[in-house]
């Protein structure tokens, strides 16, 4: 029945036969290809069914063996904080961190086993992530693509770079960078937040949020609405953009009726590219400017009347006491 | 088994029954669930103690059940009037050797006190844990190390109430006794030892954190927090707890709070909370953590409690390190064993749930020696 056919989370429509082995033009891309191609039923139920060929060339080698070197020097470090005891590794993984050095360094090398294998380690993802986004942009290139994905990695790297190479150098020390482990980088986002007077009275910080819980609605509205009209056409996309069908004509109206207003078969793309592109961006600049141009946004926040500062009588008298909450005493706090 | 015309009927009329019955099912639960909830109440209420001007959403939260239930160990506080001293009465002093401490008190007072000493700290032992020739009527040497430890621990618990009033006794009277942190238990919960560097191989910031351990409430925030903020370094200084100061980056100072000082102070804060059963927000405004102009009346005991804290461990428990026996000293560094906020706390706001343990042993509320029984009169 057509009605469960479009309820479901797996695709529906699975496509093995002959791999499609790609283009082969002038930049002769088919000879650094992998020759071979196989299909696999579970990852069609999810994508693309046909696995492979891939193309690593120059610039994905050297960022996967430099990616493996960052991965190896945290792993091992970790590994030597508890003695090399793989028990203990794995109980304590998610606790464990190779940390940045501490700030008595400033930005010069520091011993190893103070955060010197943190600046190594660093340097190699540096080169690891940036030969991927090179990769992105060259392999773009090749297919004759716009770099619209190159960009918009570009827009996570800054994030990235910002965090553990700009603001750093702007504040004069390798210990402002952030830890590499599970719990760890989770308390330094906190301890960053509640040292430079609560990260949320940035408004930088605002918009990153509204751009980011944005691309998150935006992503959810356009998904559901090709699913929901795909029985029409809907998911042949391009399609649909230069020659409207009645798939575009039904999301269109769909919304229009609902809000007014609607995106197009074109247009809900850039909205969605700009929402995801503007969240590390926004927090980029954010970050960037947290310790270097403004030290308390708290402080910052009252100045500009963004925050409300509270004005006598605070209210005392409706506070709760100890003996109306559990204490057995003879009332105070 | 069914009628035929059942049968028949049901063949010649295909019916979607999957989709009705779906929507009565979920109805009828969702009827169901909020008839029960109605009935028997909300299993998992919660009530709050507003800490913070209105409109801030600055409250404790517990959950019902847990306030009603209590602190079990509470029944068990044993206490005893003080028989009031008649004039040119004996004195324990008097009557026995090597009575150091309470020598001021009477026989019947110096008894009651030994007694209770001994239900509070050692129930099961009984007078041998700390005398150990009592059953020969011995109880004048200092032979067992408990006895000595005994003797520093009334001094201090003397002179925390007395010193330390505005910690103890801050809204209301409450006091400590050797009850507060024992709990009928030879050695209290709670109590902690120096631990860091916790990672191998490693120094400065990375050796102290990132490391499941008792003291750092099992997070990845550092494990040195309380041999830094509560022990005196060799220069006699405390480590400053904060998370910021107001000082441009140029003009900060060496042990300004950085990111790395915050998340140790954070540690500390977590250990506060997890051991008055609080959150943040019960001495802090958590919009500006840093400013001192917006926490709660709590805030300034608690701060009192930091200090009086630093004062108990530096004249009181580390003198202590040479008389305790190697299996009562820390697994790392052979340490005293020491006692932070959790040890009297114990998950509650005030201990025992505020239970007034001092207002019948005035002996142990004062270091003059001469208990004050006029409430007693």
């Amino acid at each position: 029945m057509a009605y469960f056919e479009y309820q479901n989370i797996f695709t529906q429509v699975q496509v093995q036969g002959e791999p499609e082995m790609g283009m082969d033009n002038e930049n002769n891309m088919a000879s650094e290809r992998t020759k071979g191609a196989s299909f696999s039923t579970l990852a069609g139920l999810v994508g693309n069914a046909q696995l492979g060929p891939i193309y690593l060339g120059w610039a994905g080698t050297v960022s996967l063996a430099t990616g493996l070197l960052w991965f190896n020097i945290v792993g091992l470090n970790m590994l030597s904080q508890v003695g090399w005891s793989i028990p203990e590794f794995i109980r304590q993984l998610f606790w464990l961190s190779l940390e940045p050095p501490g700030p008595e360094h400033g930005l010069r090398m520091p011993p190893l086993n103070d955060g010197g294998w943190y600046i190594i380690s660093s340097f190699f993802l540096l080169v690891s992530v940036m030969s991927w986004w090179l990769r992105t942009y060259l392999l773009a290139e090749q297919h004759k693509m716009g770099k619209h994905i190159a960009w918009a990695f570009l827009a996570a790297i800054w994030l990235f770079l910002v965090l553990g190479l700009f603001r750093p150098i702007l504040m004069g020390s390798w210990s402002e960078a952030v830890p590499y482990g599970i719990f760890p980088h989770l308390d330094w986002t906190t301890a960053f937040s509640i040292r430079y007077g609560n990260l949320y009275y940035n408004p930088f910080h605002c918009l990153s949020i509204v751009f980011l819980y944005g691309s998150v609605l935006l992503f959810a509205m356009h998904a559901a609405t090709i699913l929901a009209v795909s029985r029409f056409g809907g998911d042949r996309e391009l399609e649909q953009i230069y020659d409207r069908g009645t798939a575009s004509e039904r999301a269109g109206l769909f919304w229009r009726w609902t809000m007014g207003f609607n995106a197009t078969m074109e247009g809900i793309h850039r909205w969605a590219w700009w929402f995801a592109v503007l969240t590390p961006i926004t927090g980029g600049i954010g970050i960037l400017l947290t310790g270097t141009v403004v030290d308390n946004w708290f402080i910052w926040a009252i100045e500009h009347n963004f925050a409300p500062d509270y004005l006598a009588p605070y209210g005392y008298e409706a506070y709760g006491t100890y003996s109306d909450f559990g204490g057995i005493g003879q009332g105070g706090n | 088994m069914l009628p035929k015309w059942f049968d028949d009927w049901n063949s010649s009329n295909p019916t979607n029954i999957f989709g009705p019955a779906i929507l009565v099912g979920a109805a009828g639960g969702a009827v169901f669930v909020a008839a029960m909830l109605v009935a028997f109440g909300q299993p998992y209420a919660t009530e709050s103690q507003q800490t913070g001007p209105r409109g801030t959403g600055m409250h404790v939260q517990e959950f019902a059940m847990n306030l009603a239930a209590g602190d079990p160990t509470v029944a068990d506080f044993y206490t005893d009037e003080p028989f009031v001293p008649e004039p040119g009465e004996a004195l324990a002093g008097d009557i026995y050797e090597n009575v150091q401490v309470l020598g001021g008190l009477t026989d019947a007072n110096f008894n009651r006190l030994m007694n209770a000493m001994t239900l509070w700290v050692a129930p099961d032992e009984g007078c041998t844990y700390c005398h150990a020739g009592a059953a020969e009527g011995n109880y004048a040497d200092d032979d067992l190390y408990t006895k000595v430890v005994a003797r520093g621990m009334i001094q201090m618990t003397q002179s925390v109430n007395e010193n330390w009033d505005a910690h103890v006794n801050a809204n209301a009277q409450v006091g400590v006794t050797c009850y507060t942190c024992h709990r009928g238990q030879n050695v209290p919960n709670n109590i902690w030892y120096r631990v860091s560097p916790v990672n191998s191989n490693v120094a400065g910031w990375s050796a102290n954190q990132n490391r499941v351990t008792m003291v750092s409430n099992y997070t990845s925030l550092p494990s040195d927090y309380l041999e830094t903020y509560l022990m005196a370094d060799a220069n006699g200084d405390y480590a400053r707890i904060g998370v910021h100061d107001l000082e441009s980056r140029v003009q900060q100072q060496p042990g300004d709070p950085l990111i790395q000082q915050t998340e140790r102070t954070f540690a500390f804060m977590n250990y506060f909370a997890n051991s008055l059963g609080v959150n943040c927000v019960f001495c802090h405004n958590s919009r500006a953590f840093y400013d001192p102009g917006q926490v709660t009346p709590q805030w300034a005991t608690a701060s009192m409690g930091i200090l009086m804290v630093q004062e108990m461990i530096a004249e009181h428990l580390l003198p202590l390190q040479d008389v305790y026996p190697a299996e009562r000293l820390g697994p790392v560094y052979g340490d005293a064993p020491l006692a932070a906020c959790r040890t009297c706390h114990q998950g509650y706001q005030q201990p025992l749930q505020g239970l007034n343990v001092i207002a019948n042993w005035p002996e142990l509320a004062t270091t003059s020696g001469e208990p004050d029984y006029s409430a007693f009169q």
